[in-house]
């Protein structure tokens, strides 16, 4: 043990996929963890008394609006709201503007990333500016260390196109994440197609729209055998069919939002455009099932898909009004108030299950344990906070939780060594 | 009552008070000099983003006969068209010391909204596919002209319910006042759910015209035949429209009824618009009527209903 420690998390409770103990972890200067266990000290303590501490955050679902929405989020402020969320890893999504479809553009964003208090990994598209007409140039991206990709804000319409993406991802080793709506069953809807959009005056969705490409992309999976990644599952019909691909045998992955378990379409009775995103929120009867799905393990990980939204946006009409919401200072805490699970099975949700579905389980959701790199999350469990959308570090206000009383609060976040949390407050 | 944004909010009770204060607004209405001072000082203000003359008529004459000053909110001149947010828009016509704003927009939800950024009255005077509030009231009245009430009468209301905010109001008003509601539509212009509507449904309106008390015509758009909806609006008339020979199998005592604008020749025959039968003119009549009473309610002294424009006769 040649580094120097530097900080010592003290008092916590060791959270992580080998199990849950008790012990204080030395963080040295490299960078890495260097001693765990009972009684240690270093030059600085963050202490960790009632706390869990747990592999830093993954999320695979994070909408950086840069660039081209830098008034809406930057990769900068986007990756301060995932420290403070407990994240030290979130996966960019490609819809911006221009879409990350080239190598330059994943440069762009890699390259702001690494000022970024997390790492900041980036999706490509698979069409081009998601155009759904032809390929990305997924080597170059991949070449560039991108490991997913997405259309994401769209599904691939074609299904040719989509086959052929399928077979080409496999000869490059790297995972189809599909956000699935068949965009003709969708058309003109704002909100999920129920009795509540109907009493509402709102054209729906159909959960069959998500379906429909659920379906398919199962089909696709097993005649290309590519690995497909299911974002943002809302339904009952879609998670009975991931059930079944999984069961046979299928390399299927699924994630659900902490909305999609959180909310329903009731919710929109008030025409708040802060209760608008696609896939849009579903009935009672979808949210027990995104439950169930997690507690029976269907659903692999629990992803935000942070979707910020300047204010005036969000100061439309509902039909006019884009959709999304933030997610990532809020995931940790509804996935502990509202789903029924242990807390080792929660971080598992949020850390090592996402890490390995884009493959940065080399540096993150790894063991508490000397040697691993020290990308860690510190919470408390029990702190209950009221959410207030002024209080997050997005630069957009969209959270559809503002007043909610919530249970479990980062306390520190530690990224390669470096804390980017300290008590709750990012290291500026 | 502070805002009229939903048929639901109200009690049947409330509904009833509004229709016997229509009562006198349509007396005042045959005045010779029609006009009473009952809102006089007070500002209404017509926010229409949607194209509709007749409502927009109909607010302004009723809130003139009541002496309240008006104001138009025109979107083609609007910031609107330079993006700026609803919200902004709203604040930026409050601002200006208003006391009402009649709104009209394409998008459900749009009063709703602006309930909770302003102060001012909102009225809603048609949102998306959502509510028309004063549309069912005055077809309420209407009905209640002609049959003495709606307890116990059979109402059909055929065609676009999918996409009618005419429907979900008058389907509200029209059960919440005793009515039976039978929706008579091809299963593609029938609403989600459905089945949780205070109705019954046909698709068989050859069946229905003989039992009932009142058909209600909705219109028929012509974007719909590009929805692939219908197959044609010719298919539609045939099997859907109010034509002359069903017309002529109605209860004598039965009603048409229609929101207008019309389209004879599609939804509803040339003459049947014209016949004794049909109460369409007499729709738009009360419209007048219907909304003085609802700016009275929601902008008069709030005491004694009945006695301001009494004084002034």
């Amino acid at each position: 043990m040649t580094a120097d420690p530097t900080y010592v998390i003290k008092g916590g409770r060791l959270v992580d996929a080998t199990g849950i103990r008790s012990g204080d972890v030395v963080i040295g200067a490299d960078g890495t963890i260097v001693a765990v266990g009972p009684d240690l000290d270093a030059a600085r303590t963050l202490d960790a008394a009632g706390c869990v501490v747990s592999p830093g955050f993954v999320d695979i679902h994070s909408h950086l609006r840069q660039p081209g929405r830098e008034e809406a989020e930057t990769v900068e402020t986007g990756a301060r709201g995932a420290a403070v969320g407990g994240y030290t890893c979130i996966l960019a999504m490609p819809n911006t503007t221009p879409a990350i479809d080239s190598a330059g553009v994943a440069r762009e964003v890699l390259d702001l990333g690494r000022a970024a208090p997390c790492d900041v990994r980036t999706s490509g598209a698979i069409t081009v500016d998601r155009a759904g007409e032809r390929l990305a140039p997924m080597a170059e991206l991949a070449a560039l260390g991108v490991r997913v990709f997405t259309d994401d804000g769209t599904g691939v319409q074609d299904n040719l196109l989509m086959r052929r993406a399928m077979e080409y991802a496999v000869g490059l080793g790297v995972t189809l994440a599909q956000h699935c709506e068949d965009d003709a069953l969708c058309s003109g809807g704002h909100m999920h197609e129920g009795e509540w959009s109907s009493r509402l005056g709102i054209a729906g969705q159909p959960a069959e729209a998500e379906e429909l490409m659920v379906m398919r992309d199962i089909a696709l999976a097993r005649l290309t055998g590519c690995r497909v990644h299911f974002q943002h599952l809302s339904t009952q019909g879609s998670l009975a069919m991931i059930a079944g691909a999984k069961a046979g045998g299928l390399p299927v992955t699924c994630e659900a939002t902490t909305h999609h378990f959180t909310l329903t379409d009731a919710n929109c009775a008030t025409y708040d455009p802060m209760f608008k995103v696609n896939p849009p929120l579903r009935t009672d009867d979808d949210v027990a099932a995104v439950k169930a799905g997690i507690a029976e393990g269907t659903v692999d990980c629990i992803a935000t898909d942070h979707a910020p939204h300047a204010p005036d946006t969000k100061h439309q009409p509902f039909d006019d009004a884009p959709p999304g919401m933030l997610g990532l200072e809020t995931a940790l805490a509804l996935a502990l108030t509202e789903l029924d699970l242990e807390v080792d099975r929660v971080v598992g949700l949020l850390s090592w299950k996402p890490a390995a579905i884009i493959g940065v389980d080399d540096r993150h959701g790894l063991p508490v344990a000397e040697g691993n790199p020290a990308n860690l999350c510190v919470f408390d469990p029990e702190e209950e906070w009221v959410v207030d959308g002024v209080s997050l570090q997005s630069r957009s206000r969209n959270t559809p939780y503002q007043g909610r009383r919530v249970r479990g609060r980062v306390r520190h976040t530690i990224l390669e060594g470096d804390p980017t949390v300290i008590d709750r407050e990012p290291v500026q | 009552m502070t805002d009229l944004l939903s048929i639901s909010d109200l009690e049947r009770s409330e509904v009833e008070q509004l229709l016997d204060l229509t009562d006198h607004f349509v007396e005042v209405s045959a005045r010779p000099i029609p006009k009473v001072p009952a809102l006089r000082g007070k500002t209404v203000v017509s926010l229409f983003y949607e194209d509709s003359t007749r409502t927009r008529l109909s607010f302004e004459t009723a809130a003139k006969r009541l002496s309240a000053d008006t104001m138009n909110f025109s979107v083609s001149t609007s910031s609107v068209s330079k993006g700026e947010s609803l919200r902004d828009t709203a604040l930026a016509i409050e601002a200006m010391g208003i006391d009402c704003i009649v709104v009209r927009h394409r998008s459900a939800g749009v009063p709703w909204q602006l309930t909770h950024w302003l102060n001012s009255a909102v009225i809603n005077a048609g949102d998306g596919w959502h509510e028309h509030p004063t549309q069912a009231l005055l077809d309420c009245y209407t009905l209640r002209q002609r049959r003495g009430s709606l307890d116990g009468l059979r109402i059909a209301i055929v065609g676009d319910v999918k996409h009618s905010r005419v429907a979900r109001s008058d389907i509200t008003a029209f059960t919440r006042l005793g009515a039976e509601v039978v929706v008579v539509a091809p299963p593609t212009l029938l609403p989600p759910a459905i089945e949780t509507y205070p109705v019954t449904v046909s698709h068989d309106l050859d069946a229905v015209i003989p039992t009932v008390d009142a058909v209600y015509v909705l219109r028929m758009q012509q974007e719909r035949m590009t929805e692939a909806l219908l197959p044609s609006l010719r298919e539609y008339t045939a099997t859907y429209g109010l034509t002359n020979e069903r017309a002529e199998r109605l209860d004598d005592d039965a009603v048409v009824m229609h929101p207008g604008p019309m389209n004879r020749g599609v939804e509803i025959e040339g003459d049947v618009a014209d016949l004794e039968r049909s109460v369409i003119v007499d729709q738009v009549r009360n419209g007048v009527a219907v909304r003085m009473a609802v700016l009275f309610l929601l902008l008069g002294s709030g005491s004694d209903l009945l006695a301001v424009p009494e004084a002034e006769a």
